[in-house]
């Protein structure tokens, strides 16, 4: 729980250190990488572009960070947003307020949420497991939704939310940035985020010290739910229209890798949401990378995925062990008792 | 001292750093051929620093080893184990889903042509096992078996695959009485096929049951070597403390008892408990004494809600409450110190402060945080009340030595101010030090007037604190004991008043 500013930061140095070297290669291949202009209004430039074609990710792995601190996985969330997306189309294609359409498409996906935490907190099923079953369906239920067609609209309104500006800027990046800024500001100001942890950690324990985990569960869920509700409608908003079989598609796998970069472990317990949409933005701006190098569209997923090795062999704990052995060998650091003995390098150890 | 046999281990000059502190400083560890030998000290002493550099799970940065004369250096716990050392630990490390006989060959499994030869592999454990006294069919999974014949299992295992020196770490601390006997059984075997035994443990008589020599350590340092023939328990815990334990005073204050505080009527669930009356007032303690599988555990699960009744009720003061989780039970200010501190009491990686204040926020409610400062003076004064010794309040729990656990968990529901406090075993797995001080505490907590109901194995500790015992048998409770009437032999007379239950242990 202690959110004191070095620690803050120390936690997330290795996300800067990571997205800065991309973005750093960003502008090798492409000179003008980090030029912001503004035309009518609007700021437009490669790293805008970044911030707001992450969105999806950012706002999913908010949600994600939770459910995997937890010690659970969300796989459904790509499907929730085609689920989303579709019910924020028929709802403004039938001719309701684009407000109407945002707000059922945001009570689908909590929805959708709760029905996963109801599977993994009460029936005490596997996440993985449970989460499968809605990633399948997802898909079933948008396309009964959509009619089995790519259901367009022309809602300026909701338009907006995906392709608009406020004040200049995307809206898409105003809302993950307002809403990951919330939901930082909720875990770690109540006492959310520290109960988040203790169930990751261990159930049993928090049970017995009167934790409600089976309440916290189902809001963590509802909370995935209703982040992937969100990413799912910005998607729709931006192509005008909800492809039931496309929207989200695997996005759910670069969410959790954006938690995984982000560092937070897969076997739940501490976790850190800024860390995780660095993350995101890595990702991101590898996409950019690839696209601004001019590679051939055929290697695009191949690289991405040596990129990514790349970052997490260098975050692994061997890796982190091998680099501490090598600065702790250069820095001779004594120990306390300095007597007649050869001086020793301390070594931690690996376990 | 036997001077004239040759050391099977003579480990010396054992030096481990750490950053800023000194785990090890020079120290020597001489086993001899069929000998039981002793590693005693306190929490945080250096015992398991010692034993993770002779199996190789740690690099140690001085001093060398010697086994059998021959200098070894091993990298690796495969390696030590090649050499000849086998470490068994107090949590048997097997595979519990598999059989009895995978697991005594896991990873040198009898193969022909790359097929497992079960049957060939049943009979050899078969073998094996019978030579530790085990008579058992080796072909059931691991988990049909009582942690004692597992704990032998394991050792079985180690010597099979070592076969010089044998590392016990805590071998017995989860086995009752019964158990620990079958155990030492095996190693008394061992012993005299000329193994060295080394056996680390915190119950000293079990040290004097079993072993021929001692070393002991404090502070990372050897502070002697003793044969345990000559002298007594209150030499080795002097030595270990590194001051005089002053003599336990059994004489209690007057059972003077307030208010009736919990009623229980009828409470009880098929198949874990019989239905039973309790009734707890201010200012007492009651013991729950029993064997291990009597019901002690699972009283003070169904009082706290852990574990939900089939039957029964409980009131308060008088007024009757509902009590179906853990919840409910702190709600109305009950507590429990389980059992197992690992798995159910400590949150590993949450800071210790954090895990000081669960209880109490988690029956604050998400919601309201305690404000910073408030969670600073709540950890900080039990850190300073409790004496627990941490380096810092933000190191993770599991940092801490087995006994600091136990305080923090202590503090954890302290800080709840409970006017029910369970604890189950609130000693085991605990150094001498912290052994008293949480004795100590218990009656304090008794003074000042709250109700506690501790389950214990140790008939010395219940002795120790308790104003009544209740003493269960094959979950049922079968006596109780107040005033002059606890004493150890009573307990136990009362727990055998009938034919003993027969234990399970093959």
């Amino acid at each position: 729980m202690s959110a004191t500013t070095p620690s803050v930061f120390k936690r997330i140095l290795p996300q800067l250190i990571i997205l800065g070297v991309v973005l750093a290669f960003n502008v090798a291949v492409f000179p003008g990488f980090l030029n912001i202009e503004i035309h009518n209004g609007r700021v437009f430039g490669n790293l805008i572009d970044v911030l707001n074609r992450g969105a999806p990710v950012a706002l999913l792995c908010i949600g994600m960070t939770l459910v995997i601190a937890t010690r659970g996985i969300d796989l459904s969330v790509g499907a929730v947003m085609a689920i989303a997306g579709a019910t924020a189309a028929s709802l403004v294609s039938e001719g309701h307020h684009w407000t109407t359409a945002l707000i059922g498409a945001l009570a689908v996906g909590s929805l959708c949420g709760l029905w996963n935490g109801f599977l993994v907190a009460v029936l005490r099923i596997q996440p993985i497991v449970a989460t499968l079953v809605l990633m399948v369906a997802g898909r079933g239920i948008a396309q009964l939704i959509t009619e089995g067609t790519i259901l367009t609209f022309i809602d300026p309104g909701l338009i907006r939310l995906g392709a608009g500006t406020i004040v200049g800027i995307p809206t898409p990046i105003l809302i993950w940035i307002a809403l990951g800024a919330g939901a930082i500001f909720a875990v770690r100001r109540t006492a959310l985020g520290m109960l988040i942890e203790a169930i990751g950690i261990n159930e049993a324990s928090s049970r017995l010290a009167g934790i409600n985990s089976r309440v916290l569960l189902i809001c963590v869920y509802a909370m995935t739910g209703f982040c992937a509700a969100l990413a799912g409608v910005i998607v729709a908003a931006d192509i005008k229209g909800a492809d039931a079989n496309n929207a989200g598609l695997w996005l759910e796998l670069d969410a959790i890798l954006a938690v995984v970069i982000g560092g937070n472990s897969l076997l739940g317990g501490r976790f850190s949401i800024l860390a995780s949409l660095l993350g995101a933005l890595i990702i991101q701006s590898v996409n950019s990378l690839i696209l601004l190098s001019g590679m051939p569209p055929e290697f695009n997923l191949i690289i991405k995925s040596v990129l990514i090795l790349a970052i997490l062999v260098i975050q692994s704990p061997k890796v982190g062990h091998l680099i501490y052995m090598l600065r702790a060998s250069s820095l001779h650091v004594q120990p306390e008792k300095s007597s007649s003995r050869p001086v020793l390098t301390p070594k931690e150890d690996a376990q | 001292m036997p001077d004239d046999i040759r050391p099977l281990l003579h480990a010396s000059g054992i030096s481990k750093f750490f950053p800023g502190a000194v785990a090890l400083d020079e120290v020597e560890l001489k086993l001899l051929p069929g000998e039981v030998h002793a590693l005693l000290g306190e929490n945080g002493a250096g015992k398991s620093t010692l034993i993770k550099c002779l199996t190789g799970a740690y690099r140690r940065d001085g001093g060398k080893i010697e086994l059998e004369g021959v200098e070894v250096d091993p990298a690796s716990t495969n390696e030590s184990q090649a050499l000849g050392i086998g470490t068994v630990y107090q949590e048997v490390n097997l595979l519990p889903n598999m059989t009895v006989a995978e697991n005594l060959f896991l990873g040198r499994q009898i193969t022909r042509g790359g097929l497992l030869r079960r049957r060939a592999m049943n009979r050899a454990a078969r073998d094996v096992l019978l030579d530790y006294g085990l008579d058992i069919d080796p072909a059931e999974p691991l988990t049909s078996y009582s942690v004692a014949v597992q704990q032998v299992i394991a050792i079985a295992r180690a010597v099979e695959m070592s076969g010089k020196v044998l590392i016990l770490d805590e071998p017995t601390a989860s086995l009752d009485r019964e158990e620990v006997q079958l155990v030492f059984s095996v190693i008394r075997k061992l012993k005299e096929r000329g193994l060295a035994v080394v056996f680390i443990t915190h119950f000293l008589d079990q040290v004097f049951e079993i072993s021929d020599r001692a070393t002991v350590l404090r502070n990372g340092q050897v502070v002697g070597e003793r044969d345990l023939r000559k002298v007594s328990s209150n030499d080795i815990v002097t030595l270990m403390l590194g001051r005089q334990l002053e003599e336990k005073v059994q004489e209690r204050k007057g059972g003077h008892a307030g208010e009736v505080l919990v009623e229980i009527e009828d409470l009880g669930k098929r198949g874990m408990v019989e239905p039973f009356n309790l009734t707890l007032h201010e200012g007492e303690v009651v013991g729950l004494a029993g064997l291990l599988g009597s019901g002690r555990t699972e009283t003070a699960n169904l009082v706290f809600g852990a574990v939900q009744g089939d039957q029964g009720k409980i009131s308060k003061r008088g007024r009757e409450i509902r009590i179906n989780r853990p919840r409910d039970a702190i709600t109305h200010r009950f507590a429990l110190c389980p059992e197992d501190r690992k798995t159910e009491g400590i949150v590993g990686d949450l800071s210790v402060r954090d895990n000081i204040i669960l209880a109490l926020q988690a029956r604050q409610g998400w919601i309201r945080p305690l404000p910073r400062a408030r969670v600073n003076e709540i950890a900080e004064h039990y850190v300073r009340a409790l004496d627990i010794r941490l380096a810092s309040l933000d190191m993770p729990i599991r940092l801490l030595s087995g006994g600091n656990q136990q305080k923090a968990l202590l503090a954890r529901w302290l800080a709840t101010q409970p006017d029910l406090l369970i604890l189950d075993e609130p000693t085991r797995g605990i150094d001498v030090g912290a052994h008293a001080e949480i004795i100590a505490l218990i009656e304090r907590l008794r003074e000042e007037g709250m109700a506690l109901l501790v389950a214990s194995s140790e008939m010395e500790e219940l002795v120790a604190y308790s104003t009544r015992v209740v003493v269960l048998r094959d979950r049922r409770q079968v006596g109780e004991l107040t005033g002059d009437q606890i004493t150890p032999s009573n307990i136990i007379r009362a727990i055998a008043a009938e034919e003993p239950a027969k234990e399970a242990t093959a």
